[in-house]
């Protein structure tokens, strides 16, 4: 009897251990670690690898490889990952202009991609795909944000975002709120590093604000040289212009600007505090949006992986689509066409003590939706 | 108001063309006098800006970095030249390319194991810190005009170097025959040492000036080593004096280029469609004018004798 009792205990622990981590997951990581947007990618492959490292998870196996921002080689990457290391799923990528290059083969080839960062409207709506999940957000959702908060403070602004998809979705978002009048709307090079010609156009433009959406290097550089123009117009800009990763290098120039967010690291619940108190011990620094998105997809995979095996893909995508973890960023649902239903703040840049981050002063939005759910069949 | 804008432009077109005539010089006289294509001159750029930013951290003064970014491009050129491009003077320009090409990687994995891959800070010095006002009522930033000053200085000062010293006689010499000079007694092997450590100050220069308006970070040297290589190509290879003017017609048609365009072309068709369209346009403007001065000027438009 005892033995039986045993036996059948054994075998139940067996079983309900093999639910969760019977077989070894691979996980696919195509992010940017070299170049002018390495500091986003790095930061989402660091918070990424510390969330699988806190779950404890070992059977977990991460193939991290570098695109250095170019679509041709997040291509050749993402083909070499699901033809030659066989991944379960696949992650990682920041930039618009590469997840549009990658997303749409991944997921014909059923590996279901979840998106840290990236959101290109053209696969939140009638090309929504059942294997393709964003955790970050659509990208018109923090612009949306600021364009609403905008219409408190200004009548007349300057818009100014990069070339390529999420440039075009960041104007879209911001004017799809945005009451004021457009004084300029200018589309840079991705990559630029000089903006005196813009900042030209800024000073003639008589505008009473500037909206503008440059991430990485790009925003680092746009704000020193606006900061010596002498222009003096105010400047606002989704968190990707004013994150963690580019406050130290654009140094007090910054202090003071309005941007906005689905997260910041004054955001007020168990899991975030805990986030960031486990990523500052790990990395010594603060962490960026880029980085808490990242987190907050690392827990939802290993939410998922507890309910179900990811060689069963309709159990695994309905495990996923339940949301069911502690999102660093409060309540978080997924929408119909897999997008986040999130809060949108707005931060203020301070200084707390020596270094430069934000802080919340408003929310923009609660359970804010994206606008091409409906066109989604799913 | 227009006329005021205009200006700022033409000085912002000038300014850049300034800065790529620092990296472009070097560029054009390491190939006039050895005939070798540098793709690392990015790389001498980018330690530049890394030196300026550690030592203006470290000291508090922008310009001891300055002299740092100097001495620091100069000193790993000249090691470089030593170690590694000696040995390719004789090889064809597919190894000269295959090798500076490893030494981008080698360089730019060797700055991100000792800085790491978040930019690093650099500011402009409070002496040239804000605007200064502009005839027509503009105003203009005073660290671009001072990097306009530099650019003419360095202009100057290299015409001055190659036409009226003995060094200068020797690397005109070694442009038109090197195994003549050699037969002469100059030694080769220091000449050439010392002109691409010449060239490699120039674009260390170039990129602690730039640092501090742009971020410091790995990478920053290749987009800059593109538009280095239009301007020499325009200018005509293994000429300074080419690469001055080249440098300043690249310079102001990019920047009138990203100014224009959008707005002549939002006469025809409405307007968001003509900004996304003259963006694309004002990006690819610099290649098409050098696809026509190339047209009709195939070696560029101040061609080396060889």
């Amino acid at each position: 009897m005892k033995r039986i009792l045993a036996a059948s205990l054994f075998g139940l622990s067996l079983a309900t251990s093999g639910l969760a981590y019977a077989e070894p997951v691979k996980i696919g990581v195509i992010t940017t670690l070299s170049g002018g947007g390495a500091g986003l990618g790095i930061d989402m492959r660091d918070a990424f690898q510390l969330a699988i490292k806190q779950s404890g998870n070992k059977d977990i196996e991460l193939v991290v490889e570098d695109d250095a921002q170019k679509p041709e080689l997040a291509v050749q990457i993402a083909e070499k990952m699901i033809q030659g290391d066989k991944v379960d799923l696949m992650t990682g990528i920041i930039w618009s202009n590469l997840a549009m290059a990658v997303v749409p083969n991944t997921v014909a080839q059923d590996v279901i991609y979840l998106s840290p960062n990236a959101g290109p409207s053209a696969l939140a709506g009638a090309n929504c795909n059942a294997n393709y999940f964003n955790v970050a957000y659509q990208n018109d959702n923090f612009h949306e944000g600021m364009g609403e908060y905008a219409n408190k403070d200004y009548k007349n602004t300057f818009v100014l975002a990069p070339n390529y998809p999420a440039g075009k979705d960041a104007l879209t978002g911001f004017k799809r709120f945005y009451k004021g009048a457009l004084s300029g709307e200018v589309y840079t090079q991705v990559g630029q590093t000089d903006y005196a010609a813009e900042i030209a156009q800024i000073r003639a433009s008589g505008a009473d604000s500037v909206y503008f959406f440059l991430p990485g290097g790009m925003g680092i550089a746009f704000m020193k040289q606006y900061a010596q123009s002498g222009v003096g117009i105010p400047v606002m800009g989704p968190a990707f212009s004013f994150d963690q990763d580019v406050l130290p290098a654009v140094g007090d120039a910054a202090l003071g600007v309005k941007n906005s967010a689905s997260w910041s690291p004054d955001l007020d619940n168990e899991a975030s505090k805990a986030f960031v108190q486990a990523f500052k011990a790990e990395y010594n620094r603060l962490p960026s949006v880029y980085a808490a998105q990242s987190w907050d997809t690392a827990n939802l995979i290993l939410s998922a992986l507890s309910k179900a095996s990811v060689k069963d893909k309709d159990a695994f995508r309905a495990a996923l689509k339940a949301a069911d973890f502690k999102s660093v960023r409060g309540d978080f649902t997924f929408n119909t066409n897999q997008h986040p239903i999130q809060n949108i703040y707005v931060r203020e840049v301070v200084k707390d003590g020596d270094v430069l981050t934000n802080k919340i002063v408003a929310t923009a939005f609660e359970k804010h939706k994206d606008a091409y759910a409906e066109q989604c069949g799913l | 108001m227009f006329t005021a804008l205009l200006i700022e432009q033409l000085l912002n077109g000038l300014q850049l063309g300034v800065m790529l005539f620092l990296m472009a010089a070097g560029l054009t006289l390491i190939f006039g006098v050895m005939g070798l294509i540098n793709l690392a001159h990015g790389s001498l750029y980018m330690i530049g800006a890394f030196a300026c930013a550690t030592v203006a951290a470290a000291t508090g003064s922008f310009w001891l970095g300055l002299i740092a970014s100097l001495a620091a491009a100069a000193g790993v050129g000249a090691l470089i030249e030593v170690a590694v491009i000696r040995r390719l003077y004789d090889r064809d320009h597919l190894d000269q390319v295959l090798a500076t090409f490893a030494l981008i990687l080698i360089l730019s994995e060797g700055a991100r194991w000792l800085f790491g891959s978040f930019p690093l800070y650099l500011d402009i010095p409070k002496l040239l810190q804000g605007a200064v006002p502009l005839p027509g009522g503009g105003q203009y930033q005073l660290y671009r005009l001072a990097i306009i000053a530099v650019g003419i200085l360095v202009a100057v000062g290299l015409y001055l170097l190659i036409s009226k010293t003995r060094l200068g006689m020797r690397i005109r010499a070694g442009e038109s025959d090197r195994e003549m000079i050699g037969a002469l007694g100059v030694d080769i092997s220091t000449l050439y040492t010392v002109v691409f450590a010449l060239g490699a100050a120039l674009a260390g220069l170039a990129g602690a000036l730039v640092g501090a308006l742009q971020s410091v970070q790995v990478g920053m040297g290749e987009p800059v080593l593109i538009l280095a290589f239009v301007v020499i190509v325009i200018g005509g290879i293994g000429s300074i004096k080419g690469a001055l003017v080249g440098a300043v017609i690249v310079g102001v048609v990019d920047t009138m280029g990203r100014f224009l365009l959008p707005s002549l072309l939002a006469l025809t068709m409405p307007a968001a469609q003509a900004t996304t369209i003259g963006a694309a346009l004002a990006s690819m403007l610099i290649y098409v004018v050098m696809a026509l001065i190339l047209a009709f000027r195939p070696s560029g438009l101040f061609a080396a004798q060889s």
